[in-house]
């Protein structure tokens, strides 16, 4: 099985999420999704202002073998976008959980971080996908 | 070697020079370039050498079998290339009077009529220039539909996961919102996920059938009661025709609008991105909007219907009506395989991708629809082999350019893990289906023993394996030449 950080919440559409201390939320794509895609080729950050709701497609990332929507975990801001992916949209397969996140998002309430999944969680669903 | 390369100031073919040349001295002197084109400075023996040998590189259906799932490469017979190429048809000019070209509109009216019967379609157009374009007049029709009514609130677009990739780019340059719904377990779409999705805001779903999981949509008829009861129209995408092709028809399960690939089914040529023809039918409630022109018949005399006759006409998608080449080789296809030929295209189809999917299965290999029966084509899964040893999908397929075999689809549709989707068409041999399976098994034994191989296919090929990543990151499709200043 990939990497799964225990600290990490869980979207079923292998997005995950972390309430920073700032309050803030960072989202990425999991290891497991960043392995299913391949090489990314493109990602298209999310625009940095637009207010979005939970499971919003927001951003957009492209592999060799496709091009897969990304989903906002919660509901909320979106406050910064990862600009170095522009560049080097690699980031996500070297470093999904750190250097390859691709969000920050200004959650409208961080209660709804609760309905993620917990690692556990998320893995038996990968599993069971397999 | 690109042919710029092979130039050398003031080299000239003589013999293709014209006799006379033109002055150009009636072009304002504004609009004429000032300095001559860099056009490539070779000979004659030089051209046809390096056209030869780029030919030579091909990997085409008239050179090996061809099983890309999904994309039809069938045998393109030569007789409708040679009837197509009769200079009457070459030397018509899309102006000339139609008093002038009545045997060729006759052509296109039968062609018309023809896939009109055999889709169940009131009425055809035959003016878009590709699927793609098919596709997009089909919804823009959906979406005129709905305006004409003044039932504005229609801005979904339903479009299940299996489906072709372009269709949901198709329905947001129609400026729709695409909501996706799943697949269910046995292949079929989820009919319940396509009831919570419909609404009032449905303008209509787009769908292929048989899908392209390689299996028939068993609940079609369900799934039409359910969206037009919702007051949405449902779209058919033509891909997959070959496999139903004068067994049922589109319009009898329910279809409001069909695009269909006139070079898959209808055995034109497949251009590198053209030219193509994407021939689009209509149900009774959608004639109002078919894209102009179209060929209509007045008594004896075939003429051009414009937009005086379909005034809520969606427009003209070219400049006069479509791809007349590709056009007329769809017609003698058509004409040499009558009704009956046209039934067996597709129990041949289906019966040459059932055997193949039996071999394979009983070969070892994991189908991921092992209680269907195939369509015209079919999914293996190699996640076992990934796994075990691994050598993906992809590895697979690169190898099997070494044995001979043009690749089969890879990695679509997405929901299927490590997926091959093989489509053998009709017009191959049982050998053929045969030498296939046998390379699979082959490449299966490689992998086993020495997966580095296969990871390194191919071997055999002009170009060893590709970086797809560099190409599509850092793609350069601009020859520039030595010395010269980019603009």
């Amino acid at each position: 099985m990939s990497n799964l950080p225990s600290d990490l919440k869980y979207a079923d559409t292998h997005e995950w999420a972390r309430l920073d201390d700032d309050g803030l939320v960072t989202v990425g794509i999991t290891d497991y999704a960043q392995e299913s895609l391949g090489d990314l080729v493109f990602v298209e950050t999310p625009v940095v202002g637009n207010q979005v709701s939970a499971k919003d497609a927001c951003a957009v990332v492209e592999s060799v073998k496709a091009a897969s929507d990304i989903y906002a975990p919660v509901s909320g801001e979106i406050v910064d976008a990862n600009a170095l992916l522009n560049d080097s949209p690699e980031l996500i397969n070297s470093d999904p959980y750190g250097d390859g996140w691709i969000m920050r998002i200004r959650p409208d309430e961080t209660a709804e971080l609760d309905e993620l999944l917990s690692a556990e969680e998320y893995e038996a669903q990968v599993s069971a996908d397999e | 070697m690109l042919i710029f390369e092979h130039s050398r100031e003031g080299r000239t073919a003589q013999a293709q020079m014209p006799a006379a040349l033109d002055s150009a001295d009636d072009i304002p002197a504004h609009l004429r370039r000032q300095s001559a084109p860099q056009l490539p400075e070779v000979s004659e023996l030089q051209v046809v050498r390096h056209y030869t040998r780029l030919s030579q590189r091909n990997f085409s259906i008239d050179t090996h079998f061809y099983p890309l799932g999904s994309c039809t490469m069938k045998y393109n017979p030569r007789a409708c290339n040679q009837l197509a190429m009769q200079s009457p048809f070459l030397a018509r000019h899309p102006l000339a009077p139609e008093r002038f070209g009545q045997g060729f509109m006759a052509c296109l009216f039968e062609l018309q009529e023809m896939l009109a019967a055999v889709t169940g379609m009131r009425a055809v157009s035959l003016t878009p220039m590709a699927g793609a374009q098919g596709e997009f007049a089909g919804v823009a029709m959906i979406r005129a539909y709905h305006d004409a009514r003044e039932d504005l609130a229609r801005t979904e677009i339903i479009v299940p996961d299996a489906a072709h990739g372009t269709n949901p780019a198709t329905a947001v340059m129609c400026g729709y919102k695409v909501r996706e719904i799943p697949t269910a377990d046995d292949g079929d779409v989820d009919v319940d996920a396509l009831r919570a999705a419909v609404g009032p805001q449905t303008a209509g779903i787009m769908l292929t059938n048989p899908s392209t999981l390689g299996v028939f949509e068993r609940r079609i008829e369900e799934i039409a009661a359910i969206v037009h009861s919702a007051g949405g129209l449902l779209y058919y995408d033509g891909a997959n025709l070959n496999a139903i092709l004068g067994k049922v028809r589109p319009g009898d399960m329910g279809f409001d609008v069909i695009h269909v690939n006139l070079h898959k089914t209808f055995s034109t040529p497949h251009g590198g991105g053209g030219p193509g023809a994407g021939a689009i039918g209509v149900s009774e409630r959608l004639l109002p909007f078919l894209p102009v022109p179209v060929v209509g018949r007045r008594e004896d005399r075939y003429y051009w219907q414009t937009e005086r006759d379909y005034p809520q006409s969606i427009g003209r998608l070219s400049a006069f009506m479509g791809n007349a080449g590709v056009l007329l080789r769809a017609y003698i296809y058509s004409r040499m395989l009558g009704c009956g030929g046209m039934e067996r295209v597709a129990e041949f189809a289906a019966l040459n991708a059932n055997y193949l999917m039996h071999r394979l299965r009983d070969a070892g290999f994991e189908l991921a629809y092992p209680a269907r029966r195939a369509s015209h084509e079919f999914l293996i899964t190699l996640r076992r082999e990934a796994k075990a040893y691994g050598v993906t999908a992809m590895d697979f397929a690169k190898r099997l350019l070494d044995y001979g075999f043009h690749a089969p689809t890879t990695y679509f549709p997405l929901l299927v893990p490590e997926c091959l989707l093989i489509e053998p068409t009709e017009t191959e041999t049982k050998e053929s289906l045969d030498g296939f399976v046998e390379a699979m098994c082959r490449i299966r034994a490689e992998a086993e023993s020495d997966p580095e191989y296969v990871k390194n296919a191919p071997y055999t090929l002009p170009v060893r394996r590709l970086d797809e990543v560099r190409a599509a990151r850092q793609l350069d499709l601009r020859w520039t030449p030595t010395g010269a200043v980019e603009d």
